[in-house]
């Protein structure tokens, strides 16, 4: 049996074998090679291709009202030629504040209770909904709110029920997931060990998550607000439906009020010339935004390694 | 080292010629050198087992005969391990042509998340063989001669993951057997499993070496005297310097009456 | 205060805070289900809207959204595996595989509007394909790239190391080692992750909304356009028309979304019965 000749290299008369240099399958693992890195790399091409074709439609904003005028006119008005998005920024910036107000405490509490509360049993239940809640399409999100929410709001409010608290509250439901999730992980990465010791020095439990793990884990959960901030900024569909749409500025939680994502959405279908223009430099400024948090959660994990 | 050309499947008991040779071996893990100066002639079909405390360098040492340590980045080796006077460090060796020919077994079963059968048929399927009926012969001839086919031959479809640890770890020899090397290297192959598996383990090496050479790192003095025909004791003196090998020969002579203090030290258990 | 009466309070409040969040979707799942639930029927999932009011079914937006999920998913597979593939087991970290990470994180955080924006300007325009299901495909596949390569990634750092040196100890190469033995104990985990980014793909409405049109239309090559179930959603909630087509309209998205987050859920729970 052992004689047998087997394509399996028997040992004995093959000492050449040791010899040969299989090229062929060398050259085939580094033209593998190759084809993964170029896969990984559609990434980055990804990123540039964004920057340059929503980037050429938007640049020439720099002429046309100039940039200064862009950035800090105070009125968006199409039929008159303005393109201020001074107010769209504003409204961007108290929706989401509100959303983070309303959402953050909640996220964060939801995932300590998940990390250090829940029985397994009730973790089963909870972290499967946060999850779900992550799949929710946010079209649906913003059918909701526009029939369940609002009519209450208007109630409350006055008015019909759009704007910037209407568009909070389903926001902050809406980044509920993305924070929690953050929040767990980074609460799972505290050393293990100090949770143990807290405990065993008398403290209670909420005395050892607020002394003792979430100043372990305030890294990850700034992390995590700020990722959720990025999520509420560049949400559309959502704020589309509840905001009202109206490009002005903060008037109250219960008046209309326009966001960068939401009049993109309204008016692309029908602008041109210096108004799409402006749509597209919206975007750019909107990508620039997003990038910058991700850039500052780099930065800031990147401060903790070192530390 | 000259070698007397007889044909050693005629007396397959006496070892004669080397099989491994090594000479001046150094090994470096970035700036830590964790091997220095290391000579030692490896007998063709036998056992020879790496004694020694923990961390000194015979887990390493092993890695070097398939060149496993290839894959842990900023590695360095000097000096030379010939494999029948071949340097399997010279340039134009394929580190995985040579893991063909010298197989090796883990600390830790480590059967692939497959069916059994596909465990064993990797090998020679990785190596070029599809025709059904040679594997089908090959994976029964490997099983059979690491004493596993008895026990699994009913479930050969089923996932190499399920078997006990004792079996898992003669599966993994079995899929080494099938691609039919001439060296096995086993790495503390039975601190993970059962003591009653252990027997088994050991009786399969005593069947397999008289067609293979099989070097074996235990950290179990027992298990070194019952299976090796010679051994290999390695010493870190100080942490941060590199081991060398201290004392090596026939176990029998090792384990009665070794000829460096230190070997007698650890053999009588006076440290490590 | 006592310290165990804080205790009390504080962990109360945490209860509460894991009670709104399950009630919150509790709420939305059953809201949409008690209403839409009277919809469903084959004649609203099979034939076409007519009429000012979009009576009738919604066939041809079903079509559409499984068309471009579909078509997304085969784009996107094989780039974001293989992405995966170089970061997990073939890349040296150095400057590279920053800038990749990066803009692999970049990507994920994009709003999917501009990737709407994106989309209708390279490929809708640019390219001239128009409006359709492969230029929706292909912006789409923008937004799954990142999900897709980190699910992977993640998945394939999940297999033990000594699995792999089992075989390269046998002479197996880089790739042999990666596509017989890596990919395959991984592939449970990679499955659940490409599951999760066609829910996200199912669900998504800005990128879609500026690159499939919006014109109700029953696809059959990938370069004509449509209309996806969001999007019609969106046009019936916005315009405040036909909200019995509406529910029934959310309802099913949300059937479509539960069944690939359920699907992913007992894959795992698959995989981690079979390696514990």
């Amino acid at each position: 049996m052992a004689d047998q000749p087997i394509t399996t290299g028997a040992p004995a008369e093959k000492k050449s074998t040791l010899k040969l240099m299989s090229k062929a399958t060398y050259a085939k693992e580094a033209a593998l090679r190759s084809v993964f890195l170029v896969c990984a790399t559609v990434a980055v091409a990804g990123v540039a291709l964004i920057f340059v074709f929503v980037g050429v439609r938007g640049w020439p904003i720099i002429q046309d009202p100039g940039l200064g005028a862009f950035l800090f006119g105070k009125v968006w008005s199409s039929s008159a030629g303005e393109f201020g998005i001074l107010p769209l920024v504003t409204g961007t910036f108290a929706i989401t504040i509100g959303s983070l107000v309303l959402g953050a405490p909640l996220a964060v509490g939801t995932a300590v209770f998940l990390s250090e509360i829940a029985s397994p049993k009730v973790r089963s239940i909870v972290r499967p909904a946060v999850e779900l809640l992550a799949g929710v399409p946010s079209v649906v999100y913003g059918f909701f709110g526009l029939i369940i929410l609002r009519p209450i709001i208007a109630d409350i409010t006055g008015g019909l029920g759009f704007g910037p608290l209407t568009a909070s509250i389903v926001l902050a439901v809406m980044i509920v997931p993305t924070i929690a999730t953050l929040t767990e992980d980074a609460l799972g990465s505290v050393v293990p060990g100090i949770r143990e010791a807290s405990y065993a020095m008398g403290a209670t439990t909420w005395q050892t998550i607020h002394k003792v793990l979430l100043p372990a884990a305030s890294v990850g959960i700034i992390d995590a607000v700020i990722l959720g901030m990025g999520r509420a900024v560049g949400e559309t569909m959502a704020v589309v439906m509840l905001a009202g749409n109206a490009p002005q500025f903060f008037k109250g939680p219960g008046e209309p009020i326009s966001t960068l994502t939401s009049q993109i959405v309204i008016d692309m279908s029908y602008a041109s010339g210096t108004h799409r223009t402006a749509l597209f430099a919206m975007a750019v400024i909107l990508f620039l935004i997003s990038m910058g948090l991700v850039a500052l959660v780099r930065l800031i994990s990147s401060r903790k390694e070192t530390r | 080292m000259t070698h007397i050309p007889i044909d050693h499947r005629d007396v397959p008991a006496v070892p004669h010629a080397d099989k491994i040779t090594v000479r001046e071996l150094d090994f470096f893990y970035g700036d830590f050198q964790a091997l220095a100066g290391i000579t030692v002639g490896i007998q063709e079909r036998g056992v020879t087992a790496f004694i020694g405390p923990s961390g000194c360098g015979k887990s390493t040492f092993l890695r070097c005969f398939n060149r496993m340590n290839d894959l842990i980045p900023g590695t360095k080796v000097g000096g030379t391990i010939l494999i029948d006077d071949e340097d399997i460090y010279a340039s134009g060796i394929d580190p995985v042509d040579l893991r063909r020919r010298v197989g090796m077994i883990f600390q830790q079963p480590n059967p692939f998340p497959m069916s059994i059968y596909d465990n064993v048929a990797f090998g020679p399927r990785l190596h070029g063989m599809t025709r059904k009926s040679d594997l089908d012969e090959i994976v029964q001839r490997s099983m059979e001669r690491a004493n596993l086919w008895k026990e699994v031959k009913d479930i050969l479809p089923r996932g190499g993951l399920t078997l006990s640890g004792g079996q898992q770890q003669r599966l993994c020899i079995a899929r080494v057997l099938a691609v039919e090397p001439d060296i096995m290297l086993m790495d503390e192959p039975c601190s993970a499993i059962d003591p009653t598996s252990v027997q088994k383990i050991e009786d399969l090496m005593a069947e397999l070496k008289d067609r293979i050479t099989i070097i074996i790192v235990t950290h179990n003095m027992q298990q070194a005297a019952r299976v090796s025909d010679e051994t290999a004791f390695f010493l870190q003196e100080r942490t941060g310097e590199p081991a060398e090998l201290v004392e090596f020969g026939r176990t029998a002579e090792i384990f009665t009456s070794p000829k460096d203090r230190r070997t007698e030290d650890y053999i009588t258990g006076r440290f490590g | 205060m006592d310290k165990r009466l804080t205790n009390r309070i504080a962990v109360s409040f945490l209860w509460f805070c894991a009670a709104t969040t399950v009630a919150v979707l509790g709420a939305v799942i059953l809201y949409v289900f008690v209403n839409g639930i009277g919809q469903l029927s084959p004649a609203f999932i099979f034939t076409k809207p007519h009429g000012v009011n979009f009576e009738g079914g919604i066939g041809p937006t079903i079509v559409s959204t499984l068309y471009v999920t579909a078509l997304a998913m085969l784009i996107v597979t094989p780039i974001g595996v293989l992405a995966a593939v170089y970061l997990a087991e073939y890349a040296v970290q150095g400057r590279l595989v920053r800038i990749i990470r990066f803009a692999a994180d970049s990507l994920a955080s994009v709003p999917s509007i501009i990737m709407g924006l994106f989309g209708l300007a390279l490929f809708v325009e640019s390219m001239h394909i128009g409006f359709s299901m492969i230029s929706a495909a292909l912006a789409l596949s923008f937004l799954m790239l990142p999900i897709v390569m980190r699910t992977t990634e993640e998945a394939i750092r999940a297999v033990p190391r000594y699995i792999r040196w089992g075989s390269y100890g046998l002479g197996a190469s880089k790739w042999q080692t990666v596509s017989r033995v890596v990919l395959p104990a991984a592939m449970s985990r990679i499955l659940t992750g490409l599951i999760l980014a066609s829910g996200r793909a199912v669900g998504e409405t800005a990128v879609v909304i500026f690159t499939m049109g919006q014109a109700i239309h029953l696809p059959i090559s990938p370069l004509e356009s449509g209309r996806p179930m969001t999007v019609h959603l969106y046009m019936l909630a916005m315009e405040g028309i036909n909200l019995p087509a509406a529910y029934g309209t959310a309802l099913l998205l949300m059937i479509m979304i539960l069944f690939f987050n359920l699907t992913a859920r007992w894959l795992l729970r698959r995989n981690r019965r079979m390696q514990g």
